[in-house]
């Protein structure tokens, strides 16, 4: 296999609050992402996918530190790159498409506006007539039309901000799309055309794209391959079929169970009892184990390792390893 | 049997635009625009559609808190669309509704005692404040808040957002309404939880045989709970019909593409979708003859002419399209 | 995700409070004032209302072991009248205030939670008075009027509220938007309900932030008069302090601990009420969470790890 184009190995992220213990929001997180593959990143709410996302970017909130791990862009270890260096990185090579920014687009400016602005801050040698014709190209990409350039953030749709998001995103051909939630809070029709387009791009452009989603419907219909993390842990890394039609961890069968499946109405629903834990107060075994339906002794005690049932499939739960 | 709930082509119009001094925006915004439909005791009543369809301003309409244009409203056999004052406020225990914004639709400074006995302290129930705690952990434990003592004098900020959920819908609950109506309840939250919600009124009705017009634009969330399901576009019903008709015999083009657009959980049933392109246009300008013409895959010619009536499939299914009619 | 003010409540809010070094600096400040004030006739050397025989050494005495802050045109201790003229500017601006926000309060919610045309009166009312000049009209009334404490009291109250009536105006808008007043409205709450249990609740951190900020505009504002030489006679204040030392010729006379001491009182109160003020605003109203990045000012780009493990 050639080598990957986006190469995560045990990627660990940790917020430091004042009087609190620090809390490993990503703890020795890792995958690999190959030109234009599709990876979804899952997870219950607060289980550090935005966090994961925003560490490959070296962009995080001022608590939080990358404590170790590395990750290699085409070979090259952006950890060690200086700051310069990792600003030319991001957007240029992976860029990513902001939890909930469509809702914080400037109300004042008009869309086009925007759009060049972030184009030229990345691109300083382009004169703003050059800005402009990229981003009637990038407003014509992503289906928006470049005559509504000049329209305000209120004149548009939620999907049509999401859009315009998109563009900016795409604004220095970047090789890596990371969209964080894009579609959430977008009503299903939206949802459904923002999809189409990012699948769109994807296959027209090469762009390697990583889904943060809890929407587990959009991973199945996009995706090559799924990382369902837990607490900032890896629980199950695989191929999109391993992961709906053979889920080896109990994670990921429950939330699949409590997923509506529209191919079995009649179904029951599962909720998954309790919540996450606070990640500064971790279980000392699996961090799973207070709420798992299959928890035996061990998993209170020890932490699973991530046991390798093929080489592209990887769960960490005591029960698969002592199965196989 | 009287229904629980009877509209009679109800229509709620808002003026477009603010009205000038000199000129008045003389055109409409046509958000609920003719829908007569009737809800059984006891049923589950799923009403799906796109964003702006006008799902919200009908469940405001039916709470009272906006003048219908025209049509009626009867609620239990009583025509209650023109009531005000007293009789209003006495409909009102009866009605409750659950918003979709768990995080929205607490006040951060009531306790959870506070937040569920306030619509007892509204219409002046249980003055003794003994029995009205009682009837709140009675009400909190029918949400499935237990141990609910525990919870009484927490504040919103010190819930997750399946817990604030659950308190919103116990103050709906400890009226003892005859009828809920749930906004998008569980679009604001997690998977996980979303179940937990979903079972938690399938169980209620079950339990008070209590009447639930389910409001969402994805299909998924209802599709393996509503009796029933009412597809909106553009102000009007489309299609109606018991919920296993609905989905596995989708008859009205914008029901199929609805359908077909809710992604489903696993990758061997991929296949291509029916996206429409565009939003539900604005509801001003109204398109002529069917509604969903310029949007429809399947449009002819006469649709652009004739606006389709309801058409009767079978005891329980109907719906608008010109296709079906033939 | 819009950005409403977050709100606290209780403990969160003390645990706030202590960790703001503003807040906390401007209370200390102002607990000394007030512990002066009220206690005064104790701390005070001499008592400012009893009469002095005046004789030439006794005036514009240096500050010495018997007058610390020396002694003034009539040979009055200047330490006693300034502990008590504390007393003057503190009643003045906390009822001033008061007579502010409440009238501010009421005129804002119900602007903002009414609407229509008693909104667009109300507000237009509002920005007349915003538009004439405050300290003029003040000096006219109180002249034309007897200058009074109370009288003194009501004029700045009566004309300080506009700010305050906008604040609240558009802080009970977004209030009255949000869901949970539809859900009050939803199970039949009248307009009273939902004053009361919703609206108030929420604007209350806003007047107590508002009142406490007023408070220093109103001390200068009784200043500023007094100055002027509109001042209750029978009170001794601050700012009649420093009228008499200008007109009573302090300045020829080089007394400037005359000058200075009032002077410094006026600061020294205005300074603990704007940081007090300043403080439980950063406290009741913390900035909402991070949602976005897109250039988020409280967004870092890290450095490199020390040492990046391959
Ligand atoms: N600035 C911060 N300071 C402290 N802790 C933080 C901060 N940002 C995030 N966290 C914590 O890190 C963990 C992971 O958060 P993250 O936002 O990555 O989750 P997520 O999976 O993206 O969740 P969501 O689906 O809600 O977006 C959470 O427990 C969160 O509370
Ligand atoms: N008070 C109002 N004045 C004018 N137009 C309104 C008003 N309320 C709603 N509308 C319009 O009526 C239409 C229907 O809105 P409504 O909120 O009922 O849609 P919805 O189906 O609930 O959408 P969503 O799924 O986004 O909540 C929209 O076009 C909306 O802009
Ligand atoms: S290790 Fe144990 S607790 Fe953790 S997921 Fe596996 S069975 Fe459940
Ligand atoms: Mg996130
Ligand atoms: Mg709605």
């Amino acid at each position: 296999m050639t080598s990957p184009l986006l190469d995560v190995r045990d990627l660990s992220v940790d917020f430091h609050l004042p009087g609190r213990p620090p809390g490993h929001a990503v703890s020795r997180v890792g995958f690999t992402l190959q030109p234009g593959e599709a990876m979804g990143l899952v997870g219950e709410s607060g289980c550090g996918k935005t966090t994961l996302s925003l560490a490959l970017l070296r962009l995080l909130p001022p608590q939080g530190r990358i404590v170790s791990g590395s990750v290699k862009f085409n070979g090259r270890e952006l950890l060690a790159l200086s700051e310069p260096e990792m600003a030319n990185v991001r957007w240029k090579d992976i860029s990513m498409i902001f939890q909930g920014a469509m809702n914080a687009l400037n109300p004042v400016a008009s869309i086009g506006a925007q759009i060049s602005e972030a184009v030229r801050r990345h691109y300083s040698f382009m004169t703003p007539v050059e800005a402009r014709t990229r981003t009637a190209e990038l407003l014509d990409m992503v289906g928006i039309g470049a005559a509504r350039a000049g329209q305000y953030p209120h004149q548009y749709s939620g999907g049509m901000r999401q859009r315009a998001m998109i563009a900016m995103a795409l604004a220095c051909s970047p090789q890596i799309v990371i969209a964080d939630e894009p579609t959430t809070a977008l009503d299903v029709m939206i949802q459904a055309q923002i999809l189409d387009l990012l699948d769109r791009l994807r296959r027209e452009l090469g762009l390697a794209v990583i889904f943060v989603t809890h929407d587990l419907g959009v991973v199945a219909e996009l995706c090559d391959k799924v990382l369902v993390m837990y607490a900032g842990v890896t629980a199950e890394y695989a191929g999109v079929d391993e992961i709906y039609n053979q889920p080896r961890h109990p994670y990921t069968q429950e939330l699949l169970k409590a997923f509506p499946d529209l191919s079995r109405p009649r179904a029951a629903l599962n909720s998954i009892p309790g919540y996450p834990p606070r990640i500064d107060a971790l279980p000392p075994g699996c961090r799973f184990a207070p709420r798992c339906p299959a928890v035996f002794d061990r998993c209170h005690i020890d932490q699973p390792a991530l046991h390798a049932l093929t080489p592209e499939h990887l769960a960490a739960c005591h029960l698969v390893e002592s199965e196989s | 049997m009287t229904p629980a709930l009877r509209l009679v082509s109800l229509k709620k119009h808002f003026a477009a635009g603010r009205a000038g001094f000199f000129h008045r925006d003389p055109r409409l915004v046509h958000a609920v625009d003719g829908i007569s439909l009737e809800v059984a005791h006891g049923e589950i009543l799923a009403l799906v559609g796109e964003s702006g369809c006008g799902k919200s301003t009908l469940a405001l309409t039916l709470l009272g808190l906006e003048k219908p244009t025209s049509g009626e409203i009867h609620f239990e056999g009583t025509d209650v669309t023109h009531l005000r004052g007293a009789a209003l406020k006495d409909m009102h225990r009866r009605i409750q509704m659950v918003f979709q914004d768990p995080y929205e639709s607490l006040n951060p400074m009531m306790t959870v005692e506070e937040a569920v006995a306030e619509p007892l302290e509204v219409h002046s129930l249980l003055k003794n404040s003994a029995a009205r705690r009682t009837r709140v952990i009675q009400a909190l434990e029918d949400a499935g808040l237990k141990p609910a003592d525990s919870f009484l004098d927490r504040l919103p900020h010190q819930l997750s957002g399946g817990q604030r959920q659950r308190v919103v819908i116990a103050a709906a609950l400890v009226l003892e309404p005859t009828i809920l109506l749930a906004d998008e309840p569980v679009s604001m939250l997690d998977v996980s939880i979303r179940a937990e919600i979903l079972n938690l009124l399938a169980e209620i009705r079950a339990r008070r045989s209590i009447t639930i017009l389910f409001i969402t634009h994805d299909f998924g969330t209802i599709a393996h709970f509503a009796d029933r399901i009412a597809v909106m576009y553009l102000g009007r019903i489309v299609e109606i019909g018991a919920t296993e008709e609905v989905l596995r015999d989708p008859q009205h083009p914008y029901t199929q593409a609805l359908l077909s657009a809710v992604p489903v959980p696993n990758p061997r049933l991929r296949q291509k979708r029916l996206i429409l392109q565009g939003e539900t246009p604005n509801p001003i300008d109204l398109p002529s003859g069917c509604r969903f013409h310029p949007r429809c895959p399947v449009a002819e010619d006469r649709c652009r002419l004739t606006d389709p009536p309801a058409v009767p499939l079978s005891a329980t299914h109907s719906a608008a399209c010109l296709l079906v009619e033939d | 995700m819009t950005d409403q003010p977050t709100l606290i409540t209780g403990r969160a809010f003390w645990r706030g409070f202590r960790r703001n070094r503003i807040a906390v600096a401007g209370l200390a400040m102002l607990l000394i004032a007030l512990a002066a004030a009220v206690f005064a006739p104790a701390v005070a050397p001499y008592d400012p209302y009893a009469p002095v025989a005046i004789t030439v050494e006794s005036i514009y005495q240096r500050p010495g072991p018997a007058h610390w802050l020396g002694t003034d045109d009539a040979g009055k201790d200047v330490l006693s009248n300034f502990i008590f003229g504390a007393r003057v500017s503190l009643t003045v601006g906390i009822f001033a205030s008061f007579i502010s926000v409440v009238i501010g309060g009421l005129i804002g919610i119900s602007a903002g939670y009414f609407g229509g045309r008693l909104e667009r009166w109300l507000m237009r009312f509002t920005d007349f008075m915003l538009v004439i000049p405050d300290l003029p009209l003040i000096v006219v009334i109180v002249a034309i009027t007897r200058p009074s404490l109370t009288n003194i009291i009501l004029v700045i109250g009566l004309l300080g509220w506009t700010t305050t009536a906008r604040l609240v105006r558009s802080q009970t808008l977004s209030i009255k938007e949000r869901k949970f007043v539809l859900r009050a409205r939803s199970i039949g709450a009248g307009h009273l309900h939902i004053l009361r249990r919703h609206i108030f609740p929420l604007v209350l951190p806003l007047l107590v932030v508002n009142s406490v900020l007023i408070i220093s505009l109103a001390i200068l504002n009784e200043s500023t008069l007094s100055f002027l030489g509109l001042s209750d006679p029978t009170r001794i204040s601050w700012g009649q302090m420093l009228n008499y030392a200008f007109e009573r010729g302090a300045m020829s006379s080089r007394a400037w601990w005359v000058l200075v001491t009032p002077g410094f009182g006026i600061v020294w109160l205005v300074l603990g009420f704007t940081l007090l003020g300043h403080g439980l605003e950063q406290v009741l109203n913390p900035r909402t969470e991070w949602h976005h990045l897109t250039d988020h000012p409280r967004m870092v780009s890290l450095p490199a790890p020390l040492n990046p493990q391959p």
